[in-house]
């Protein structure tokens, strides 16, 4: 083009015309280039709208870096590949959307739909983390703070009305999985497939991984004399935890009869277990996420 | 040094220049004004076109390049969808049989943005970076970017538009790329977010691909709309900052395109199908300054153009081996 171009420019009037031409052309180009350029920016730039209003705020897997108002670390440190996806042996972690703007390909955990129970026991997701956006510091499930449990809704926990609870915890259609110990040690099921038979409803204390594994410590400790199997199991992971998470307490119904209440203690991590198995509609317990037990 | 400095120069957004005619190998001087003397008939187009017709395999390198693509995020997926752990993770970093790996730029943005350096992530960084020297940095693009895949596809539909005078390509300034990728290393330094990363359809892509699709598919589908009605291959051609990271890591691989200027009848048909057509533009008539000229770095290496080259002067070579090494010597 260029070269014909200069070829023909003898005649030094069409030049002009022709330079004119180009001109507006080029100065067209840029124009459309600067709209693009904005254009990539400002869609990119949307991302901060979901951040800033709070809307991108959720349950992080075990270990995410991030203060309960703040997630920018945990975002910024996040390089969106799911790799504590792959791990988890409950498929408790998703990623977030494009909703999320800056959030997006970042991990969290619906845990009514499916709650981190630590059947993996070591923090696969936290040794996943190929970038420390969930931080190796975590030793144990324990140490996790990932929200705190709150019973939000006394009046529908069947605990508190004196309700026991037969049947599958979530009916026969919910997709959650849960690690039972009686049943399988290493493979979780679902929820769907083990029924319970309470006199009193129990579940959120029954089913909490910080409970369950402060009892198997304490039936470690009974038989430590007499075996070292037992000592070796404490050496590996899992650590007992030193706090208790949750149990139920005596109060005084409304009818003046005495009743019993969930109540969360320091050792609570927020894994989210008590939130998916709790039987009523909404969750009588749930779990916030501003809040953890350093705060408590 | 020469290639690198005119690589990154012309990758940046710059014109590529004309040869100083004072530069020019006596040889390849020669070949012009033969060329000049001597101009090809139609006759002899016919000629070479019915012998490139001849080729048994006229998609060659495009069909081993999309068999690769999609093997290499099939792996992915299959990884974690049969929990077989070959490939776990996604384009943006991930495990290969437990080695670490991170795409190069979603690392950089990740280092803006957090300000601290892990050392998983530099093991990562340097096990690709050394991997894409090796295979010509932008190869990424063409060979395993799933958003190359889709968008080659819309620009065959956006070409089939333009001929039918439905469409047509608006090409933008290619400097516009540089300065988005300077935009966006900056606003990850200065927000602390990975602010790119929220409209990479390559992330997005990849993620849809191993964890199931998600609402940011749209923004995937507008732009490639924006392809086909708009813009030819706007989004790797204007914006996408991952294509500037490889191009400036190919500068330095061995695995490049090399021309010929013998045989070339400077028909043009390899810039004209062409993602970067800049880099061939030693293919216009007079333009090569030497017999043996190396394609530059912002070069995909994705084959189109040694797949449609009826004279065979453009083929992939590995600097430094076999009988290559002997047209070095030469220069």
């Amino acid at each position: 083009m260029t070269e014909s171009d200069k070829d023909k420019s003898v005649n030094t009037k069409k030049k002009r015309v022709r330079s004119k031409r180009r001109q507006d052309q080029s100065r067209r180009q840029f124009l459309r280039s600067t709209v693009l350029a904005t254009g990539a920016v400002g869609a990119s730039m949307l991302g901060f709208w979901p951040v800033v209003q709070g809307h991108s705020l959720r349950l992080r897997p075990p270990g995410a870096i991030k203060t309960p108002f703040d997630e920018q670390e945990f975002f910024a440190s996040c390089i969106k590949c799911g790799q504590c996806v792959q791990v988890c042996p409950v498929e408790a972690i998703k990623l977030a959307d494009i909703t999320d703007g800056f959030g997006i390909g970042v991990p969290y955990i619906d845990a009514r739909a499916q709650a981190c129970d630590f059947s993996c026991d070591g923090l696969q997701c936290v040794l996943a983390c190929p970038t420390g956006a969930l931080t190796h510091d975590l030793d144990y499930p324990a140490d996790t703070r990932m929200g705190f449990a709150r019973l939000a809704c006394a009046e529908s926990c069947l605990a508190v009305q004196g309700k026991g609870f037969k049947g599958v915890a979530r009916g026969p259609d919910f997709e959650g999985l849960l690690r039972y110990d009686d049943v399988d040690r290493w493979n979780p099921i679902k929820v769907a497939e083990y029924e319970y038979d309470l006199e009193l409803c129990d579940l959120c204390v029954r089913q909490c991984p910080i409970e369950i594994r402060i009892t198997q410590c304490a039936e470690e400790a009974k038989q430590k004399k007499d075996s070292k199997v037992a000592r070796v199991a404490e050496k590996h992971g899992n650590e007992c935890p030193p706090l208790h998470a949750i149990a139920l307490e005596p109060i005084e119904g409304i009818d003046g009869t005495q009743r019993m209440m969930p109540v969360v203690y320091e050792g609570c991590v927020g894994c989210g277990v008590c939130e998916m198995i709790c039987p009523v509609e909404p969750a009588a317990i749930v779990i916030d996420i501003d809040k953890t037990a350093d705060d408590v | 040094m020469g290639y690198i400095v005119e690589s990154l120069r012309v990758m940046f957004g710059g014109a590529p220049r004309k040869p100083d005619p004072e530069k020019i190998t006596v040889d390849a001087k020669d070949i012009h004004v033969h060329k000049k003397d001597n101009p090809f008939d139609k006759a002899e187009f016919d000629r070479i076109y019915e012998e490139a017709a001849q080729n048994p395999a006229p998609h060659k390198w495009r069909n081993r390049r999309w068999i690769t693509l999609i093997l290499v995020n099939m792996l992915f997926v299959v990884s974690f969808f049969f929990d077989v752990q070959i490939l776990e993770g996604a384009l943006t970093a991930s495990r290969f049989v437990g080695f670490h790996m991170a795409d190069l730029n979603s690392a950089l943005q990740v280092v803006l943005a957090y300000k601290i350096v892990v050392l998983n992530l530099v093991i990562g960084f340097v096990t690709i970076l050394v991997m894409w020297i090796l295979l010509g940095g932008r190869t990424f693009c063409s060979w395993v970017c799933p958003y190359h895949l889709v968008a080659e596809w819309a620009e065959s539909l956006h070409l089939w538009l333009a001929k039918k005078k439905i469409v047509r390509d608006r090409p933008l300034k290619r400097s516009v790329r540089t300065v988005l990728y300077v935009i966006f290393a900056l606003l990850a330094f200065a927000s602390g977010y990975t602010v790119f990363e929220t409209i990479s359809p390559t992330g997005i892509l990849s993620r849809a691909l191993i964890y199931g699709p998600g609402l940011a598919l749209i923004w995937v589908g507008f732009l490639l709309l924006i392809e086909v009605f708009y813009s030819r291959r706007a989004w790797c051609r204007y914006i996408c900052p991952i294509g500037i990271t490889y191009g400036v890591v190919g500068t330095i691989s061995p695995l490049r395109v090399k021309y010929n200027l013998k045989n070339c009848h400077h028909e043009g048909d390899c810039r004209k199908i062409c993602l970067v057509p800049h880099v061939l533009s030693m293919t216009i008539k007079g333009r090569a300054d030497a017999m043996d000229m190396d394609v530059g770095a912002d070069c995909t290496r994705c084959g189109l153009c040694v797949d449609i080259c009826p004279t065979d002067s453009l083929v992939f070579e590995v600097k430094g081996l076999g009988k290559h090494l002997k047209n070095d010597n030469k220069k």
